[in-house]
């Protein structure tokens, strides 16, 4: 029998800002703007609500990419909530990558509610860096599967 | 440090006679000499445990919290690098200043017995310090050290200074160090994603989740803890996961990110030996140079890194710019 190669696709986890980012998603689908199924929005009431540890849930539970969306700085819904957003994601990013995570794997992007264009290639794009990247190994893994 | 340690029972004695203060925190004598322990003295008759020599590296500023809540006011001595926990800790309002009275007391870096154990001496029955000479005492005979081959990692590249005192007790004055602490870190970063992702791999797969680290550091003093949350998945050592380890400590890094005043407690504790403070530190490395030099504890006011913000922060995606790699 002939072997059926599978074709990669990655798992990427978006998670969008009720305000801005999600609205942009709307667009981009209304205008007929496609990007990628494999990328699953996960919509929260600000950039703010996510938790450093949602982020790592994610990579635990198989994404192989994890983007975060929110209002352009100084346009958040709740005045402040994309800075804190910007600093803690800043450090968490770095600090992953100091752990040894590819840093191409996380990202941050300010998309509005009139971007729907901006949403659809952001995710192109991003879902393009993470195939060619390849699956995440690394947080998931850390311990006892080594040599497989 | 004989001489100190008198002028510290000294004090203790005068201030629990004098009823100033009803309960005093200092370091007890071990079973060895190289294991005293934090401890509360409410009588002087107590006092007849109390040491202060160069195995006392424990930070007692975090028992404070229980403490200062008591009737009464609490004495406790802090050495230079505690003064910063307890800052930290009035700060985040865990600590009452007006019920503590601050001793300050001088250190001259404290003593690392597993280095000592490693470099061939055992069953330590003393040690005598002479300058940058450390003699260790043993049944097997004298060992002599370099002072700065067993000093504790984190007095290793201590310059702290005491930020918070109410009186004193320094005999002797220590010199300024010339050493970078962001040595070790930056070597990390330096190498590959995957050297550095072998190199977390190895010690953090060490871990045995005893959650020491936790237990010890005074950041880590939340009165409800995510750890202690059967449900969060991540609150004990179990086998449903090869992840948990290096989730657990991400996790904990994070949540002591702009708060941890580089105390080093964590390291000194582990009982794997994971150089801990290394996690910690890179958040240090990286808020001073993203936001601006910040030491968290140098004061009991204002804000820290990750309660504040500035309308022209760096963007998360620009962290990686400019690297080679």
């Amino acid at each position: 029998m002939q072997e059926v190669k599978k074709e990669y696709t990655p798992n990427i986890v978006a998670f969008c800002c009720n305000w801005c980012s999600y609205a942009g998603a709307d667009l981009a689908g209304s205008s007929r703007l496609t990007y990628p199924a494999n990328v699953k929005i996960i919509r929260v009431p600000c950039s703010c609500r996510v938790n450093p540890m949602f982020v790592l849930k994610a990579f635990q539970q198989g994404a192989d990419g994890v983007i975060l969306c929110g209002c352009h700085p100084g346009d958040c819904h709740y005045v402040t909530g994309n800075y804190y957003t910007r600093r803690r994601m800043a450090l968490l990013y770095s600090f992953l990558n100091y752990m040894g995570i590819e840093k191409e794997r996380t990202r941050i992007e300010w998309v509005s509610a009139a971007e729907g264009a901006k949403f659809s290639a952001v995710m192109n794009d991003f879902v393009k860096q993470i195939t060619e990247l390849g699956e995440n190994k690394r947080l998931t893994d850390l311990r006892v599967k080594e040599g497989e | 440090m004989r001489e100190v340690e008198l002028k510290m029972i000294e004090r203790a004695k005068q201030l629990l006679e004098s009823g100033e203060v009803a309960r005093v925190i200092g370091w007890k004598k071990g079973e060895f000499c190289y294991d005293p322990s934090p401890a509360c003295f409410e009588s002087v008759e107590e006092l007849k445990d109390f040491v202060y020599d160069w195995f006392c590296g424990a930070n007692l500023s975090k028992y404070l919290i229980e403490m200062a809540k008591k009737e009464g006011k609490t004495a406790v001595f802090l050495k230079p690098c505690d003064t910063y926990s307890f800052n930290q800790l009035v700060k985040e309002h865990r600590i009452k200043r007006e019920n503590v009275h601050v001793i300050a007391v001088e250190c001259l870096g404290k003593l690392d017995i597993e280095k000592m154990k490693a470099r061939g001496a055992s069953f330590v029955s003393a040690v005598e310090v002479n300058g940058d000479e450390v003699k260790a005492v043993s049944p097997a005979g004298e060992t002599t050290f370099a002072k700065a081959d067993v000093l504790l990692g984190k007095c290793c590249v201590c310059n702290k200074t005491h930020q918070v005192k109410d009186e004193e007790i320094i005999l002797h004055e220590r010199a300024e160090k010339d050493v970078d602490r962001f040595a070790e870190v930056a070597a990390l970063e330096a190498m590959t994603e995957d050297e550095r992702f072998a190199f977390w791999k190895s010690q953090l797969s060490k871990c045995i989740r005893c959650n020491a680290c936790r237990n010890v550091c005074p950041a880590c003093s939340c009165i409800k803890c995510v750890f202690d949350n059967p449900a969060s998945g991540i609150s004990a050592k179990a086998n449903d996961s090869e992840f948990e380890e290096q989730m657990f400590h991400i996790i904990r890094a994070f949540h002591v990110a702009g708060r941890c005043t580089d105390c080093g407690e964590c390291s000194r504790v582990c009982p794997q030996n994971i150089p801990l403070h290394l996690l910690n530190r890179k958040f240090i490395k990286d808020i001073d140079s993203f936001y601006g030099e910040y030491q968290a504890g140098e004061t009991a006011e204002g804000k820290t890194p990750l309660t504040s913000y500035t309308e022209g922060d760096l963007e998360a995606g620009d962290v990686f710019k400019g690297e080679a790699k």
